[in-house]
Formats: C-alpha cells, sequence, structure tokens
C-alpha cells in the first residue's frame, strides 16, 4: 500500500485533487455536518516525539469522518521504552489498524514504516526530514488566501536547517512555479543539497539573511521558531534572532493580500500585534490540517468524498 | 605505454584477482572498501597513475591468493565502476567478472547521516542506497533521503 512520505508521492494533479476534495469537506470539518466516510476504520497514531497540532488534527480528522483511533500513547511507558525496534512496533500496529500516521525523531523513519507496514503511512514529520501533511496544509491556506499556487512570491523565514516544514514545502512551491526567497540567518540556512534539488528541478530560488527587505514584494511569508538551543550561547542567538521577528509596524509596506504564514508553536517570531491584522492566517492554517488531513486519509483509504466530477 | 607494460610494472601473480581501471586516485578507497588496507593476510600489490588509453590515467591492484566475490564486487562497483575484474589461476586469466552500478546498493554500507532509523543497530530491514547518478557516483538513502559522501561512505562498509 502506498503512503504519503514525501511530496514526491503526490503529482501536482493529485495534489488539487487532495485540495479540492478537502474544500469540499469544510462544513464536516467545522461540525456542521456529519459524513462517516470512515466508519469502522481505524487509524493508529505511532507518535515517537511530542505532537500537539499533527496528531490532535490527525485524531479530529478521524473522529469527523465517524472513524476511530488508537494511540501509542506515552513513549516513556510503552513497550519502545523496553527496547523495541520500530520495524516490531509497526508490524504490530499494522495488525490493529487500517492507515498508520507518524511522527519520529529520526529521519527516514517513515519511509522504513512504509517498507515494514502493509497498511499506508503518513508521515507526520521525519526528524528534519519532511512532513507533507503539512506542507499540504500550508498549500490549502495559501490557495484559500491567493486563489491559485502558482507563480506566488514566498518567503520562508527563520530555522530553514531543521526545519523539516520548509523543506517539504519549498519542493512543492517550487513545483508549482513559485519564486521562493530562503530567509536564514547563515547558521540555519537551507540545507544545500536541497537548495540544489531545488534549483535543479528549475526553481527560481533566492537566498538571504534580510527578511524585512524581502517581505514588500511577497505574496506569503512563512516564518518559522528559531530554536535558542542552536545557538552556542544565548548572545548569539539574541542578536541573531531579533532579525527574523515580525511585528505589525513592519507590515505597513506590504502587499495588500500577502499572508503571513507559521506551523505553530511560536514563540516571540510573530508580535501578537501581526494577530489582528489580515494578513495573519497561522490560526486558519492550524485548522486547515484537520480538514486536509480528512482528505488525504480518505485518498489513502481508497474513499471518495462525495462532490467531486464524477 | 602500453596496457601490458603497465600490468607488467609489478610481478605476474599465480593465483589471485587484478582489479584494472580504478580511476587514477581511487585505488586507496578500494583497499578500504575491500578490507584490504589493514589487517590484509593476503599479499597486495598497487600500482597508481599509470598511463590508461582508456581513462588516461588509472590505479591496478593485484591480490594475491583471494578471488573476489559477488559481495566485493558490488562494493567495488561503488568506488571505481569502470575497473575491470579478472581472476587469475596458475598464472593465467581464468575469468572476468563484470561490475556494474545498478539502480540501488543493497546491504553493501550503511547510511551515513548519524540521524537516519538505519542507525539503530537492531533495525532488521536492508540497508538501501539509491543510485541517482551511475556516471558521478551520486547515492541516496532510500529511507532518509540524504545524499552520501563516498569518502565517509567506505569507512560504512557492512
Amino acid at each position: 500500500m502506498v503512503g504519503l512520505i514525501t511530496m514526491e508521492d503526490l503529482s501536482n494533479e493529485d495534489v488539487i485533487e487532495v485540495l479540492d476534495a478537502a474544500e469540499r469537506l469544510l462544513p464536516v470539518a467545522r461540525g456542521e455536518a456529519y459524513l462517516p466516510l470512515l466508519q469502522g476504520r481505524i487509524l493508529g497514531n505511532l507518535f515517537f516525539e511530542p505532537s500537539t497540532r499533527t496528531r490532535m488534527s490527525f485524531e479530529t480528522a478521524m473522529k469527523r469522518l465517524g472513524g476511530d483511533v488508537v494511540n501509542l500513547g506515552d513513549v516513556s511507558t510503552s513497550s519502545v521504552v523496553k527496547g523495541e525496534t520500530l520495524f516490531d512496533t509497526v508490524q504490530m500496529v499494522d495488525g490493529y489498524t487500517d492507515i498508520i500516521a507518524l511522527r519520529h525523531p529520526r529521519q527516514g523513519a517513515a519511509r522504513y514504516a512504509q517498507d515494514a507496514a502493509r497498511v499506508p503511512v503518513l508521515n507526520g514529520g521525519d526528524g528534519a526530514g519532511h512532513h507533507p501533511t503539512q506542507t499540504m496544509l500550508d498549500l490549502f491556506t495559501i490557495r484559500q488566501a491567493h486563489g491559485r499556487l502558482d507563480g506566488l512570491d514566498v518567503v520562508l523565514a527563520g530555522d530553514l536547517r531543521y526545519g523539516r516544514t520548509v523543506h517539504s514545502l519549498s519542493h512543492a512551491l517550487v513545483r508549482f512555479g513559485c519564486r521562493v526567497v530562503l530567509a536564514s540567518p547563515e547558521l540555519l540556512r537551507m540545507p544545500s543539497e536541497i537548495v540544489e534539488d531545488l534549483r535543479a528541478s528549475g526553481g527560481d530560488v533566492t537566498e538571504t539573511t534580510d527578511l524585512h527587505a524581502s517581505l514588500a514584494a511577497a505574496d506569503v511569508v512563512y516564518m518559522t521558531r528559531i530554536q535558542k538551543e542552536r545557538f552556542a550561547d544565548e548572545d548569539e542567538y539574541t542578536k541573531v534572532a531579533g532579525a527574523y521577528k515580525l511585528h505589525a509596524r513592519d507590515l505597513a509596506d506590504v502587499r495588500s493580500e500577502m499572508i503571513v504564514m507559521h506551523p505553530l508553536p511560536r514563540v516571540d517570531e510573530i508580535h501578537p500585534s501581526v494577530d489582528s491584522t489580515r494578513h495573519a492566517k497561522y490560526f486558519q492554517q492550524a485548522f486547515n490540517g484537520v480538514v486536509t488531513r480528512m482528505a488525504l486519509l480518505c485518498r489513502l483509504l481508497g474513499v471518495d468524498v462525495p462532490g467531486g466530477e464524477a | 605505454m602500453s596496457n601490458e607494460s603497465s600490468m607488467r610494472r609489478v610481478t605476474a601473480i599465480r593465483n589471485g584477482t587484478v582489479i584494472d581501471h580504478i580511476p587514477a586516485g581511487g585505488a586507496l578507497r578500494v583497499l578500504d572498501l575491500l578490507g584490504l588496507r589493514d589487517g590484509a593476510s593476503v599479499p597486495v600489490s598497487l600500482v597508481m597513475n599509470v598511463p590508461s588509453k582508456k581513462l588516461g590515467s588509472k590505479d591496478i591492484i593485484k591480490v594475491e591468493d583471494r578471488e573476489l566475490n559477488g559481495d566485493e564486487l558490488a562494493r567495488l562497483a561503488l568506488v571505481a565502476a569502470s575497473a575491470s575484474v579478472a581472476i587469475i589461476r596458475a598464472y593465467t586469466v581464468a575469468e572476468k567478472r563484470e561490475i556494474s552500478l545498478g539502480d540501488e546498493v543493497v546491504n553493501v554500507v550503511r547510511c551515513t547521516f548519524s540521524n537516519c532509523i538505519t542507525q539503530h543497530p537492531r533495525e532488521p530491514l536492508p540497508h538501501r542506497l539509491r543510485v541517482v547518478d551511475r556516471a558521478e557516483v551520486h547515492l541516496r538513502c532510500h529511507y532518509c533521503g540524504r545524499p552520501q559522501d563516498l569518502d565517509a561512505l567506505v569507512k560504512n562498509v557492512i
């Protein structure tokens, strides 16, 4: 069974189909309609790392569609602490469930789990690798705001080195013909192999350390959190991180339809003054995680979402 | 200089393996990959940077009293896909063995990325590296997708 491990597993047409299905599921995600498309199906949530939004939105998505969820629970009390391999854990859960959502601290864990499982695996984040379901909700949010995905100017800002959300998203944006600006401190630049891949696939990609100079020409500004522990000392962190913060006053000269996104949780990279501007879309983005994961669960379980073209 | 005279720079061997047409400078990596640099119990002769019609210049290795097996040929393909391998018995070429880099290298070397899932010693699935560019020998881990550095990879032989 084919799951969703990286964005390479979906063609652009597949992406549009999933986003269209998600659009049709909006009333169900909001609780305004009940559509038990996944009744009798069970999702196995295997989260080996802390997660709030991803785990809860998978769970909500499954339950909104009438399905059920079993959780691995706290890793420190599960068989993992006794030294069970990922292979064995997946083999077990594979027998209990119809589909698996996995988050794991090690890169490549999702592909590994898919090779070990018969049921489809959804990658909910593997180390600094990929996070394709986040990318799908990001694309949904961008399309919702701009009515299209192609030809947009997108700034990805903050920790581009370790941030798996921006790794997956950058590939997808380039595939849809977006121009991508990578704004980060030197220490946290996008890994060179990813930049090379983006350019090799024809991407218009620019690297800069100046976020604020990139704002005026942007349709989307995608902020990420810069973690203190990435720096040798706190002074260095304070100096660098300050340049990657947004305040409402920074948005005076931006395009009127520009949107600010963030995978959350934020610390102080987006000042609360931005929340009340028309540019702020990060809470909408978090809600969109439910509806896009509903569409992905349906697709991977082979269930059609009603209302599409016959 | 002819190929024959290049070969004669070291004594002919009675039994063993001759690895010819190693890209110049690659012989030491080959020795590492085949475990012949440290603790080899058989005589090994090495010729480096000799002229070659095919490659411009090349390295040659002669290993006495040992015939390379399929696993070793797969390892060799990683660092010297252009090499030719001759098995020598009683001073004559008894067999020529082809080496080629396929689409994937399975259970030959481990991914070099320290946070790859395959670093867990008890995970049972095979170590798989995808060949993304055969001519340039660019490999990526099937699981984590990281590009592999050949110098680091030769230290990760299974």
